[in-house]
């Protein structure tokens, strides 16, 4: 048994064991996990993947003579204004103003939100336009002006959801192409795409959310960020295997970070033809491996995580809830799997790559003592389940 | 036929020189076998092509100075496609939409995407699925 002061201890004194979830598996094979469990003080997890409730919280300083902005673009991408004068909050998932969306299917979305926020992280110069009604306290009725993240006092990413647990497998059951939020899907289940980094994802390193929770300190995209509340859509009460490992969506994180920190490879622009703007995001959990319990539960495999594949031709738009079988990550990865007898290629929206560099970066953050760990003040839901929108025709 | 090779060219068409049968001299002519991967022609504007020629390495010599006859811009690479290399993310989308292999988990541990030119032909399906805009094609 250790404590989180006692790890942290470890860290500062630059003793810490810290191995990568990918890292592990093996290395309690070979150890045991008593023994692992007394040595090892760090696993560290991760993903990299399109995170569309992402967004950020921007200051932007007062202008002379002041304005109380009512209305305002970045790039042409318009940002949400029903907070202070010059806070504003801009969205992943925003399309740039004249953006034809579908109108010329599938569309393109080659700009927007999400772009934005790669572009603020990269340090580019970008356009402010911002209009106003005027008020006794802020006269200025229009701006137009030119800022980099530099210029801002404040850049903070706020995602209200984040690092889903597990997820769909996306296949096409229909007879023309599916374009959506899981990329490209060919006619009659000629591929399916999936999107999780498995046995290196955070919640299914911590199935029960025994040490991940609200003031978890995370790895945002190289910034120091936290877990500010369960995520949106937290559904820790689904169906899991023997093992607790949930076999659908489940839990969540929402996250928040500060942009200035981060670094621009890991926080990326996302264009999905035919659906819209994403943000590809990069983000590192540590797992403090305070006993053996928690240490098992990083061992977890691919092979022991099972995802849902569902049809999004037809059932997911009209939320049947239909689910056509489960196969593993295992599975997934090998580039095929079978599907009702039939075999069909398995393609990746989430970067194992990517989430394999970011657990190997935050390891040496916490080895060096650069990256302390934060025990959480409250936990994640563990039985909350996911309500549906009823459309009703009276109040 | 030791001495057959195969060469890549990517030619680009001014307006002017749009009408012209190059690739029917190329083959009646030049005794070459010509392998076109895709072509962009509009009247009334610039036209490209990307294709390959087999034959023997005179007939190959004997076609690029015949090509060089008109007002042709070749490019030797022979790549309409680009793949940025920094701009991939490594996810993988990719590799089950290209037809031929080009692009493939080169590394089954890291999941690191390689890319193999030599093997692309040019179809644009990465450029269709890839969230990043990591490929890029030059018409």
């Amino acid at each position: 048994m250790k404590t989180y002061q006692q790890i942290n201890d470890r860290i500062e004194s630059g003793k810490a064991v810290v191995l990568t979830a990918d890292e592990i598996i093996d290395y309690v094979d070979q150890k045991g996990l008593e023994a692992a469990a007394e040595e090892v003080d760090v696993v560290t997890t991760a993903t990299f993947g399109p995170m569309c409730s992402s967004g950020c919280f921007l200051n932007f300083g007062h202008s002379k003579p002041k304005i109380r902005m009512s209305e305002a673009w970045v790039e042409d991408v318009l940002v949400y204004t029903g907070v202070a004068a010059v806070d504003v909050y801009l969205g992943a998932t925003q399309l740039r103003h004249g953006d034809p969306a579908n109108m010329y299917y599938p569309g393109e979305f080659r700009y927007g939100g999400g772009h934005v926020i790669e572009d603020l992280v990269a340090g580019k110069t970008l356009q402010l336009f911002a209009l106003s009604y005027g008020t006794d306290c802020y006269p200025l009725r229009e701006i137009r002006t030119y800022f980099s993240i530099d210029d801002l006092n404040q850049a903070i990413m706020v995602n209200p959801r984040n690092c889903y647990q597990n997820y769909n497998v996306a296949i096409n059951d229909s007879d023309k192409t599916v374009y959506s939020y899981m990329g490209c899907l060919e006619p009659r289940r000629k591929n399916v795409n999936y999107c999780s980094a498995g046995q290196l994802s955070p919640l299914l390193n911590d199935p029960s959310y025994d040490v991940i929770g609200v003031g978890t300190k995370v790895w945002m995209a190289g910034a120091q960020g936290h877990v500010y509340a369960e995520g949106t859509q937290h559904a820790g009460g689904c169906e899991r295997t023997p093992g607790g490992v949930p076999i659908g969506g489940a839990g969540t994180l929402a996250l928040t970070g500060d942009m200035k920190q981060m670094r621009p490879e890991f926080v990326r622009g996302v264009s999905f033809r035919g659906y819209g703007i994403s943000l590809g995001l990069g983000v590192g959990v540590p797992i403090p491996i305070l006993n053996p319990d928690v240490l098992k539960r990083t061992c977890v495999r691919d092979r022991d995580i099972l995802a849902p594949v569902v049809d999004y031709s037809k059932e997911y738009p009209e939320n049947t809830g239909k689910v056509i079988c489960h196969v593993n990550y295992e599975q997934l990865r090998s580039g095929e799997i079978e599907v009702e007898g039939k075999k069909v290629a398995a393609g990746s929206l989430s970067s194992y790559h990517m989430a394999l560099e970011i657990a190997h970066i935050l390891a040496d953050e916490v080895r060096r003592g650069d990256f302390r760990l934060a025990e959480p003040i409250a936990p994640l839901p563990k039985d909350t389940v996911m309500k549906p929108l009823v459309a009703r025709e009276k109040p | 036929m030791s001495d057959t090779a195969t060469k890549k060219l990517m030619l680009t068409f001014p307006r002017w020189e749009r009408k012209k049968p190059i690739i029917y001299h190329l083959v009646k002519d030049h005794n070459l076998v010509v392998n076109v991967y895709r072509a962009q022609i509009t009247p009334e504007a610039e036209g490209h092509l990307v294709l390959d020629m087999t034959g023997t390495k005179e007939d190959i010599k004997r076609g690029m100075d015949f090509i060089r006859t008109f007002d042709v811009t070749i490019n030797e690479t022979g790549k309409g496609v680009m793949r940025d290399a920094d701009n991939c993310t490594h996810c993988g989308h990719c590799v089950v939409h290209c037809p031929t292999g080009a692009l493939f988990i080169s590394d089954t541990r890291t999941r690191e995407v390689g890319y193999d030119e030599t093997d692309c032909i040019e179809c644009l399906a990465c450029i269709r699925v890839c969230p990043y805009g990591a490929c890029s094609s030059a018409f």
